[in-house]
């Protein structure tokens, strides 16, 4: 048994640790790319969302490399990717790779979650691959730690680019570092050349909030890099979800009745006030958070026919309005044309800067 | 010797110069058809502004905009690189005094720029579709067989106008076609377009967007006496076509060189001579990391050349001599 797993933001760095740290041979798909998102499109439903032909076109990528056990989580949400697993299971076979698919997925039981765990993780030591699991989340964490230091690195390093060098450097290493501990030593070290970076300390970068669908944010390839790109105009983004917090937040609080950031949804009450699918909820908890935060505008990234980010879509206008914070609103699928997302995006950061300007004077 | 900023607005459809002086005065302005091919729209487009601008001028900065902006900075060099959305409310402001939205049609995208107390507030872009511009007006006008020119003034012969799907544009072509089997008049379907056009703008890209008096109409499409009829009939208020319509990104462009200005010295304007210079161009696929950018390099004779395209900024810092 080879197992994968689909790309998702920095999952791949807590995932290969956990299988390497436990032995079991695993293949990490290539970034995700031109490439991929053609592999994916070939065999997927032509409407469905952009994350599913991502997946597909990962699959196939791992494929090549000799996987034969895909593993994806679920979580039978009122959003299509509850039927993710099941789906590309069926488009899988139906194209006639005799692959397995498991689904860890806490909504269906933490028995039936355990039993597929096991069945990944085989004969080992359940007494091993808890803690790993503890060690590989951790790790999760700290990827999204390090991402956020690039954040607040880019809009004010005095040569540009040096954040983002360190870190492509860090992601070709991933590949080639192997067990937790390795992966954590990475990424420190990682974290103390960051720190060498030269900053430009009277900088006073406006601060943007990336709100939306949650793969869209956290896979650089979907949104074509918009954290760069924003970074690189001399704004400091700060990402509303993030894959750690998901992971805690639907694992650990959610099974318990509880939520890790109670104040997005008490924010979000007066335009929302229950779960209705997808990241909806936070969405707008996070947009009034950020105006309130002093944010000079947020952006919220959706793909294309993506049913809960649609709702956020059209309740943001109202927050906008209420809040006094402009919110742009970038849909991305298969077909976005970079010239175009660039030209908003550049024209919304024109637009800031001339409100800071003009509320300055 | 006064100062001069040059503007330039390389758009799908059209490519525009403008040239204005210190006190944001129009004095020239070129306006040519891309025709598919922006290098040479780019060259014709600047030695026709050589040959009708007065002798003596120095160009003190140079603006570029559209969404060919990247690759006439390339070519020519250009102080300041801005997108269309912000060069067009810029321009609007200086032409129109007191306007507070802006519609601009171009030929690939249509905007709606809200300006409120001189700094602009919030604007919206088509999304997925063409339906709404005015590649789409052309296309329909030659299938008819008339002059793009002279669509406006069909339009105001139209006596009933025929109602047609404008939701997509494939769907309102096959739309005309049955209207016109039904054996309605050319005058009537072509206002059934216009109006089309406008319900789709307002349906679309002005959706929620607060509309308020004095709304200014620039881009090509403005040209189109039907398609103003249309909005004023859709909005019951007045819509001001500025003097200089066609030009307005170039305006801006020129106008951010302008404001830009004070922060350099020396233009990065490379001058005219590159006119007669030859332009080829090659693709090169990059295919050292997982992005594989298309990278493109343009040559031109005794300059190294010029490489673009790539994310990361490895190739554009390359300088090859030819």
């Amino acid at each position: 048994m080879v197992v994968t797993f689909p790309h998702m933001g920095n999952i791949y760095i807590a995932l290969k640790a956990f299988f390497d740290e436990l032995g079991i041979r695993s293949v990490t798909p290539p970034f995700c790319s031109n490439k991929t998102l053609e592999l994916g499109t070939r065999i997927s439903p032509e409407s469905i969302c952009l994350p599913l032909k991502l997946n597909l076109g990962n699959y196939l990528e791992s494929l090549q490399c000799g996987a034969d056990t895909f593993i994806i989580t679920g979580s039978c949400g009122p959003c299509r990717f509850g039927y993710y697993g099941v789906s590309e299971k069926e488009i899988l076979n139906d194209n006639g790779y005799p692959v397995d698919v498991v689904m860890l997925d806490p909504v269906s039981g933490m028995g039936l979650l355990y039993k597929r765990l096991r069945k990944i993780t085989g004969q080992k030591s359940i007494l091993k691959v808890i803690p790993a699991l503890k060690k590989a989340l951790n790790i999760a964490c700290l990827a999204d730690m390090l991402e956020k230091k690039i954040f607040y690195i880019r809009p004010r390093e005095v040569n540009t680019g040096s954040a983002d060098k360190a870190y492509g450097r860090f992601k070709k290493e991933v590949y080639r570092t192997h067990g937790i501990k390795n992966m954590l030593g990475l990424i420190a070290h990682t974290c103390d050349e960051l720190g060498t970076i030269p900053l430009d300390q009277t900088a006073k970068p406006m601060k943007i909030g990336i709100l939306g669908e949650i793969f869209t944010i956290i896979e650089p390839y979907t949104n074509l890099n918009i954290e760069q790109k924003l970074g690189r105009m001399g704004f400091e983004v700060h990402r509303s979800l993030n894959a750690s917090t998901w992971i805690t937040d639907k694992i650990f609080y959610r099974s318990l009745g509880f939520y890790k950031n109670p104040e997005v949804y008490s924010a979000a009450k007066p335009y929302l006030d229950r779960c209705i699918g997808g990241h909806t909820w936070e969405c707008i908890g996070h947009a009034v958070l950020y105006a309130q935060q002093g944010f000079a505008g947020a952006v919220e990234v959706l793909p294309f026919g993506c049913m809960p980010e649609i709702v956020s879509k059209s309740i943001l206008p109202q927050v906008c309005i209420d809040h006094k914070m402009p919110i742009l609103t970038l849909v991305v699928d298969e077909l976005t044309g970079e010239t175009g997302f660039d030209t908003r995006l550049e024209a919304f950061c024109d637009l800031l800067s001339y409100r800071r300007r003009k509320i300055n004077s | 010797m006064s100062r001069y900023y040059l503007g330039i607005d390389v758009g799908s459809v059209s490519t525009n110069l403008a040239l204005i002086d210190e006190n944001e005065k129009l004095l020239e302005k070129v306006y040519l058809r891309t025709m598919g091919n922006p290098i040479q729209a780019i060259q014709k487009g600047f030695s026709q502004m050589h040959e009708a601008m007065p002798l003596h001028v120095s160009i003190c900065g140079i603006g570029a905009t559209g969404s060919g902006r990247e690759l006439a900075a390339v070519i020519f060099g250009a102080d300041v690189v801005k997108n269309e959305i912000t060069a067009h409310g810029i321009a609007a402001m200086s032409q129109v005094e007191n306007v507070q939205t802006v519609f601009e049609i171009g030929g690939q995208d249509s905007k709606i720029i809200l300006i409120r107390g001189g700094i602009i507030t919030d604007f919206a872009m088509n999304t997925v579709c063409a339906a709404g511009t005015g590649s789409f007006l052309d296309r329909q006008a030659a299938r008819l067989g008339i002059p793009i020119e002279e669509f406006g003034s069909f339009a105001f012969k139209s006596l009933h106008p025929v109602r047609i799907a404008g939701r997509c544009a494939v769907f309102a072509e096959s739309d005309m076609i049955h209207k016109q089997q039904m054996g309605c008049s050319a005058e009537d379907i072509i206002f059934g377009l216009c109006e089309a056009l406008v319900r789709n703008y307002l349906g679309n890209v002005g959706k929620s967007k607060g509309i308020r008096e004095k709304v200014v109409f620039q881009g090509g499409v403005a040209a189109n006496a039907g398609i103003v009829k249309a909005f004023e009939d859709a909005l019951k208020i007045k819509i001001h076509v500025p003097l200089h319509y066609d030009v307005m990104g170039a305006i801006g462009a020129a106008l951010l060189a302008k404001e830009a200005s004070t922060h350099f010295t020396v233009s990065a304007f490379k001058g005219f001579e590159f006119l007669r210079r030859e332009c080829r161009t090659k693709g090169i696929n990059c295919n050292d990391c997982s992005n594989a950018c298309e990278i493109v390099q343009i040559s031109m004779d005794n300059e190294p050349d010029i490489y673009w395209g790539d994310r990361c900024g490895k190739w554009r810092s390359r300088r090859q001599p030819a």
